[in-house]
């Protein structure tokens, strides 16, 4: 019996892998080869997708872009005993792009069967889980302070800091809530997480019930990832089955409930404020703050929202303790980060690397820069509130507070490159377009701002009083920056101002280096 | 003869198909994303004439049912077309020539974003990621991912859908 593996990943299925999977089955019967299909998540190599591996004495072989009509020539070059082939790239642990990086997070990624308990317990799953139900509530949230752990989702609060409030924070009832609601453009960390490895994200959600004492969590995520919602839904209920969920979980007194809830496409809806209101059912309008989330958040109850990305770092740190982790990254930001590249890139995928790599090794060396040869002219990292960078920045380094010091930020850590072609007004045209659509409309700056931006971008590219409007951008983006609610009106100037500052030739302005002449 | 008030009528709503939904979900207000989802997925849009009813049982007002049906892109109020393709806009997919495969859609299929086919064939809908950023542009087909579409495949991809 040889095992074939063809990911069940929803990229890999858009590029047809469930037909890819079928092929196989159907040569194997003809040839009356014997295989096992195990539909396994994906190794994150986007552009090899649907990516087939084999597995061998050696260890697994792969086969990368595979389509319906390779089916047959990869049988006759008997891909089944790792025959050698034109779409083949030998043993997948050797493949630079794999090799070359630091996972922790998606140390399972490609490996197991997204929703089989056993191979995630055979591959280190639930060892964190297991030492937290031994420690006090306290002795948790002090392993994950000591690690370092930033949120993910882009605030890059400390987690840790954040566990402590709703631990000391007494009420009949706490809730646990993973902010799954992934709208960043060039983000796709949390899709693959959920679809690959479900049961990381329930066990690092049930360590974070244990240390606040929360009973009951949900994981909010959004419905553009119908893939996502299906594993999970799957995996809480094998892990319910098992009693890694629910009443007195492996025979403690801990108990913990996990529901999943599907959003309705809207990208304020990633904003935690709004997202509580959504989850209680109401549009999602953001709240004011204070009081913050950790002491009056869902239901008015104390509440813990996280990231995925920041839930499935934290069974690494208690399984492998704080020091472990935060023996990975630079300055303030400890661990590793699943980088995201997209867009215009030739190898496009998930690089989960320590902190302090530069965005160069990123989009140049890993992603071997724009496909077709192109010249890279724009950089989005942070996604649809982030700044642009342009071709000579791309030696910064990658943590938050470099990020920040440049006027830039991580974000979700989505990275989305941009070739010659691109014209940087339209895309900042585009964020202040993209507000317009998405703004909860609760306050001014971001609802009226977004549509003024929109038209007087428009203006400045027509021609029409160019320098006056220019002016007018500028103030607009600076009371939409201070003056708005929450961070979609008060980073949307984030992506305007910079292309506009770097870019002023796309707009009908002259460059630094025409006006200084 | 006075007409039966709303609250004390206890066959209010039962013909509605919006109400077994509510029942399914345990008639909690916190559960109204999941109804419209559940009752758009049976009915294939969110009929207005259903609000009252979700309302009654949920116990909300009526303009807080409709307040959310309204706020949130996924959920229709008209009938959308037999298929519905939802293309990504959004930043990575625009970087691999996405507005160049919409216009493409556009011109075949003879409607702009947001619109149905006379005939009730397609419904065209922005959609901002489906998280398959590296291999745009990308679009959701009757819930069918796809990726790296090209300008020039889009009509052979509309007349695939009967």
């Amino acid at each position: 019996m040889v095992k074939i593996f063809v990911p069940r990943d929803m990229l890999a299925v858009a590029l047809g892998a469930d037909q890819v999977a079928a092929a196989i089955a159907k040569q194997a019967q003809v040839e009356n080869i014997s295989v096992q299909i195990i539909r396994n998540s994906s190794r994150g190599m986007a552009w090899l997708e649907p990516f087939v591996e084999v597995e061998t004495a050696k260890g697994r072989v792969g086969y990368g872009g595979v389509k319906v009509a390779d089916v047959a020539g990869l049988f006759a070059a008997k891909f089944f005993e790792a025959g050698e082939h034109k779409l083949g790239h030998g043993l997948v642990e050797e493949i630079p792009f794999l090799k070359n990086q630091e996972r922790l997070t998606f140390a399972r990624a490609g490996i197991t069967d997204p929703v089989s308990l056993s191979d995630y317990m055979a591959h280190g799953g639930y060892e964190g889980l297991k030492k937290a139900l031994a420690l006090s509530g306290a002795d948790i949230v002090k392993e994950v302070t000591e690690s370092g752990l930033r949120g993910r989702g882009g605030a890059g609060f400390p987690t840790g800091i954040k566990w402590k409030t709703v631990h000391d924070a007494k009420a009949d009832q706490k809730y646990v809530c993973c902010n799954a609601d992934e709208g960043d453009s060039g983000t796709f960390a949390d899709r693959m997480v959920m679809e690959g490895d479900p049961f990381l994200l329930i066990e690092g959600m049930t360590i974070a019930g244990i240390a606040s004492g929360a009973t009951k969590g949900y994981i909010y995520c959004r419905s553009e990832y119908p893939f996502a919602i299906t594993a999970l839904k799957e995996a809480i209920a094998v892990a319910t089955a098992a009693n890694w969920l629910g009443q007195n979980i492996q025979s403690t007194e801990h108990s913990f409930h996990l529901e999943v809830r599907r959003g309705a496409g809207a990208y304020i809806c990633g904003e935690e404020t709004a997202m509580l209101e959504s989850l209680e059912g109401k549009r999602g309008m953001v709240r004011a703050k204070p009081p913050i989330p950790a002491l009056v958040g869902l239901f008015g109850k104390p509440t813990i929202i996280n990231n995925v990305l920041s839930f499935c770092a934290v069974p690494f740190i208690m399984a492998k303790g704080a020091k472990a982790y935060a023996e990975f990254g630079m300055g303030r930001s400890r661990g590793t980060m699943p980088f995201q590249l997209g867009g215009n890139l030739k190898r496009g995928g998930i690089v989960e690397k320590a902190f302090g790599i530069t965005l160069r090794e990123l989009v140049e060396g890993f992603g071997g820069g724009p496909y077709m040869g192109k010249k890279l002219r724009a950089v989005q990292v942070g996604g649809p509130l982030g700044s642009y960078l342009s071709a000579d920045e791309l030696d910064i380094k990658m943590d938050y507070e470099t990020l920040a010091a440049q006027g830039a930020m991580l974000g979700h850590g989505g990275i989305v490159v941009f070739d010659a072609s691109v014209n940087m007004a339209t895309q900042a045209r585009f964020a202040m377009e993209f507000c317009a659509i998405e703004s909860c409309g609760k306050c001014t700056p971001c609802r009226i701002g977004s549509t003024r931006g929109v038209e007087t971008i428009d203006k400045i590219v027509a021609g029409t009083n160019r320098e006056a409007n220019a002016l007018v951008l500028e103030d607009l983006c600076t009371t939409m920056t201070d003056g708005s609610l929450c961070a979609m009106g008060g980073l949307t100037p984030m992506p305007v101002m910079s292309a506009f500052k770097k870019f002023p030739e796309d707009f009908g302005l002259a460059t630094h280096k025409q006006a200084a002449e | 003869m006075a007409k039966k008030s709303v609250v004390t009528d206890l066959t209010f709503g039962k013909s509605d198909p919006a109400t077994p939904i509510c029942a399914k979900h345990g008639n909690r207000p916190d559960a109204l994303l999941e109804i419209l989802h559940d009752v758009q997925h049976e009915l294939g849009h969110v009929p207005e004439t259903s609000l009252p009813f979700i309302a009654h049982a949920l116990n909300l007002s009526r303009a807080e049912v409709y307040g959310v049906a309204t706020f949130y892109h996924d959920f229709h109020m008209k009938p959308t077309g037999k298929h519905v393709i939802k293309i990504c806009r959004a930043e990575a997919c625009q970087s691999a020539g996405g507005f160049a495969v919409i216009a493409a859609l556009e011109k075949t299929l003879n409607i702009k974003l947001g619109e149905t086919t006379p005939d009730g064939r397609v419904t065209l809908e922005a959609v901002y990621c489906l998280g398959l950023c590296p291999m745009g542009p990308a679009a959701l087909i009757d819930d069918q991912p796809k990726a790296a579409l090209k300008a020039h495949a889009v009509e052979a991809l509309v007349k695939e859908l009967a």
